[in-house]
């Protein structure tokens, strides 16, 4: 299953839903939801946060997070 | 007007709450703490066109009513209590216009508990840039609400706020959202059982109870007996309220709220690309990071000298001009002594937080968390632990209560245990002092010594934090997940009027706060040092009276004399035929009345209450190369380590606290043998080891304190690093006497 962290920089995916069901409330709070689109903003230097855009929220979250939230990639989508 | 309407201002981060509070209030306003915590509290007060008046409250930033944060609790804990004084009759809900939707979330909650709410939706100057329409009054209907569209940035719709406030009685107060829909058997169960509850607040006191700290929280009531479902379960059935209220919200904006992707600028992600660049990154952050020490110690120095030179000229004054006595004592040589030592870091403070108020309020704090995340974790720290250690440069208090946006408890708790390492600025004036007696002139690749080992003393500072920090990441066994998570709000101009709110506030609660302890510190000292029991210190005069009339003037005195005298005769006012004359004798002899008033003050603190302590600690410091003198200005330290400077120049008699003339005194005294100045390079790199490493603050100590929320911690710092500084100041003496 393909999770955040398997996203191209500028790459789109839709959540399907999370591998964890300890995920933080607040990660759904602020638009982490099954059915949204999340874009794949920036990688940090050292590779970890990681930098997205969900839901027009955008959040940094470390890679220990991203990989709870599984998705379905769009292939299409790596533009910027 | 004893009937005020109660408003309470909730929202998320980043939505211009706070320009929303500063337009409404504008300086009426205080600040203050939640009774027990060191959340802030901000007020103030509001006229309504129709007369009457409101109270407007501030409540923390929050996402939603499921609290992750000791300042998030705060908003669940007044909204659920209508008992409390500051219980709103309306609240007023502000977004902004570019994440309504996430904002909204909030907003259903707030509606679910029945209070009447307004919708301020914030930052509508941006709609057209954004390509954003909006259509007010068929989303008013659908989420039950009245809407004020504003921009606090150009002043607008604040008018239409405060009208909607003062027709509060007229909104409507049902919920948004039928919470049993979250689990209709489990709700139902629960209706039962509390038939005159609302649902949504059961709700809300069965799931808060799982608190980030273990701070007292007042029930409402006792539910506990229906949270019998798992942490697990009820963390499901949270997930699913949220993903019912997003269902809700999509309903409300699916007509009313649309947004022109095409024109959303580049802006962001330029600036982000550059910002959060591998190597222009770090290199913009350490800029702006030297830029910011740059200010504090070299910017700030001026007005500091100025201020210092107001607080000596102002004792002076006092003491030739009141009537001369023990409440003139009192004044000039405690109290106003004590002031300007609080008032004299008055300019840093105010760098610091101008500073970090401008990188919060542009949306660049953010990027720094980012960058830096995966270098602190290695150390058990986060990326959110670099904002704290930034500002304990300047002062540790404010530094342990930024800890507060680390959702990991034990990330936090190693950044509130490290921080006091960093070098503060109450550090820098002992280390000037110490720096320009003990260290040699010379340079090495350009870069004179001092210089370079006031930045060593820094990199040691620091390295010591990030050093201990992954020790106690060892050491401690504390579960807690990270859940790290920051948002990366849109880069924003800041608002002058916040900037200044910030520095205003945090400057006034340094000097009041901290303030006391200092002030009361000075006016014990200055008790200490002139009051004694002994024969010696009542005989004081007499005593000294005799030394000199049989020995003469000490050495150091002697000195003293003679230097003034051969700077008198160098100045130009001198000219050669008066070289010997009466001028001359006059000064000599007002020179000797001074040298013996300062024998005779030496001599009582000598055997004051403080002096009788300081011989008693000798032997503890002795083994440091510390005499007595020292001892005490340690020992005072321990309440602040900047009582230093001014316990020696009280100690060594020297009126006043101008560092040239202690810097000779402290340089002209020598060791027991008599051979060595007592100030040398072992002595004085001991000193500023031990200053360095130990737990000097007992603000610091009493924060700690309050945010850890327990005796334990800040009383394993004090014995921690006290006892490590000790024990490298001894190595430190040892070796290199």
């Amino acid at each position: 299953m393909a999770t955040v962290l398997d996203l191209q920089e500028g790459q789109l995916g839709v959540i399907k839903e999370f591998s964890d069901t300890a995920l933080p409330v607040k990660l759904l709070e602020l638009g982490c939801l099954p059915g949204n689109t999340v874009k794949l903003v920036q990688i940090a230097p050292l590779k970890d946060p990681i930098y997205i855009d969900v839901n027009g929220s955008h959040i940094a979250i470390r890679r220990s997070l991203a990989q709870q939230i599984e998705l379905d990639i769009d292939e299409d989508s790596t533009s910027v | 007007m004893s009937e005020n309407i109660n408003v309470a201002l909730i929202g998320n981060p980043n939505t211009g709450k706070t320009s929303v509070f500063n337009q409404l209030t504008g300086l009426k306003q205080k600040v203050g703490n939640y009774p027990g915590i060191t959340v802030e509290k901000k007020q103030g007060v509001c006229k309504l066109p129709n007369g009457t008046k409101a109270n407007i409250l501030d409540l923390p930033g929050t996402y939603s009513l499921n609290t992750t944060s000791l300042d998030e609790s705060v908003v669940v804990e007044l909204l659920l209590n209508k008992n409390n004084k500051d219980y709103p009759d309306v609240a007023v809900v502000i977004s902004d216009v570019e994440n309504l939707k996430r904002n909204l979330l909030l907003f259903t909650q707030i509606k679910d508990l029945k209070i009447p709410s307004i919708l301020v939706i914030n930052m509508s100057d941006r709609m057209s840039r954004k390509g954003i329409s909006l259509d007010v009054s068929v989303l008013e209907q659908k989420l039950d609400t009245k809407i004020a569209l504003v921009s606090t940035r150009k002043g607008q719709g604040i008018d239409q706020i405060k009208s909607l406030i003062a027709d509060y009685q007229n909104l409507s107060n049902t919920g948004n959202l039928d919470t049993s829909r979250i689990a209709p058997e489990y709700f139902n169960q629960l209706q039962k059982a509390f038939p005159e509850e609302d649902l949504y607040k059961l709700w809300l006191v069965i799931t808060q109870d799982v608190n980030f700290l273990s701070i007292e929280k007042k029930r409402i009531q006792d539910a506990t007996s229906f949270s019998t479902k798992s942490e697990n379960e009820l963390k499901k059935l949270q997930h699913r309220e949220t993903v019912l209220r997003y269902q809700f919200i999509n309903n409300a904006l699916k007509e009313t709220y649309k947004v022109d992707t095409n024109a959303a600028t580049g802006f962001r992600a330029t600036l982000d690309k550059i910002l959060t660049h591998k190597v222009f990154g770090y290199v913009i952050f350490f800029g702006i990071l030297l830029l910011i020490f740059q200010a504090i110690f070299d910017w700030s120095s001026y007005p500091q000298d100025f201020i210092d030179e107001q607080f000596a000229a102002a004792a002076e004054w006092m003491k030739s001009t009141l009537p001369a006595g023990v409440f003139t004592d009192l004044l000039a040589e405690g109290i106003l002594v004590g002031i300007g030592g609080i008032v004299i870091f008055v300019p840093q403070i105010a760098f610091l937080f101008l500073f970090i108020s401008l990188l919060e309020e542009s949306g660049y704090m953010s990027r720094v968390v980012f960058l830096m995340d995966r270098l602190m974790r290695p150390f058990g720290l986060s990326g959110k632990s670099v904002v704290p250690l930034i500002s304990g440069t300047a002062c540790a208090i404010p530094a342990v209560m930024a800890t507060r946006t680390i959702e990991s408890w034990k990330e936090r708790l190693i950044t509130i245990l490290v921080t006091p390492f960093t070098t503060c600025s109450a550090r820098l004036p002992v280390y000037l002092i110490l720096i320009a007696l003990v260290i040699p002139d010379g340079s090495f690749l350009g870069i004179s010594y001092q210089a370079l080992t006031l930045m060593l003393l820094y990199l040691l500072g620091f390295g010591m934090a990030i050093l201990s920090a992954s020790v106690l990441n060892k050491i401690l066994k504390i579960k807690s997940r990270s859940l790290f998570m920051i948002e990366m709000p849109t880069y924003r101009l800041p608002l002058f009027k916040n900037v200044a709110y910030t520095v205003l506030e945090k400057t006034k609660s340094f000097v009041f706060g901290a303030g006391k302890i200092i002030l009361a510190i000075s006016i014990i000292l200055w008790f200490l040092g002139s009051n004694g029991i002994s024969d010696q210190f009542k005989n004081a005069e007499e005593i000294v009276g005799q030394r000199i009339e049989n020995d003469g003037l000490s050495p150091y005195s002697q000195n003293y004399i003679q230097n003034n005298i051969d700077a008198y005769l160098a100045s130009d006012v001198v000219n050669d035929q008066d070289a010997n004359g009466e001028s001359i004798t006059q000064l000599r002899l007002e020179l000797a009345e001074r040298a013996k008033a300062q024998e005779i003050a030496s001599y009582k603190l000598e055997h004051s209450f403080i002096g009788y302590a300081g011989k008693a600690i000798e032997p503890i410091v002795k083994p440091l190369g510390y005499d007595w003198k020292i001892g005490i200005a340690v020992l005072t330290s321990f309440a602040a380590r900047e009582v230093f400077v001014g316990t020696l120049a009280t100690i060594y008699s020297v009126g006043s606290d101008e560092e040239e003339t202690i810097k000779n005194r402290m340089a002209a005294e020598l060791d027991e043998t008599g051979r060595k100045p007592l100030f040398n390079l072992a002595s004085g790199i001991s000193l500023m080891l031990f200053y360095a490493f130990a737990m000097q603050c007992m603000s610091t100590l009493a924060i700690v304190k309050r945010e850890t929320n327990s005796w334990k911690w800040p009383m394993l710092q004090l014995v921690f690093m006290s006892v490590f500084a000790y024990l490298v100041a001894l190595t430190a003496f040892q070796i290199l006497n």
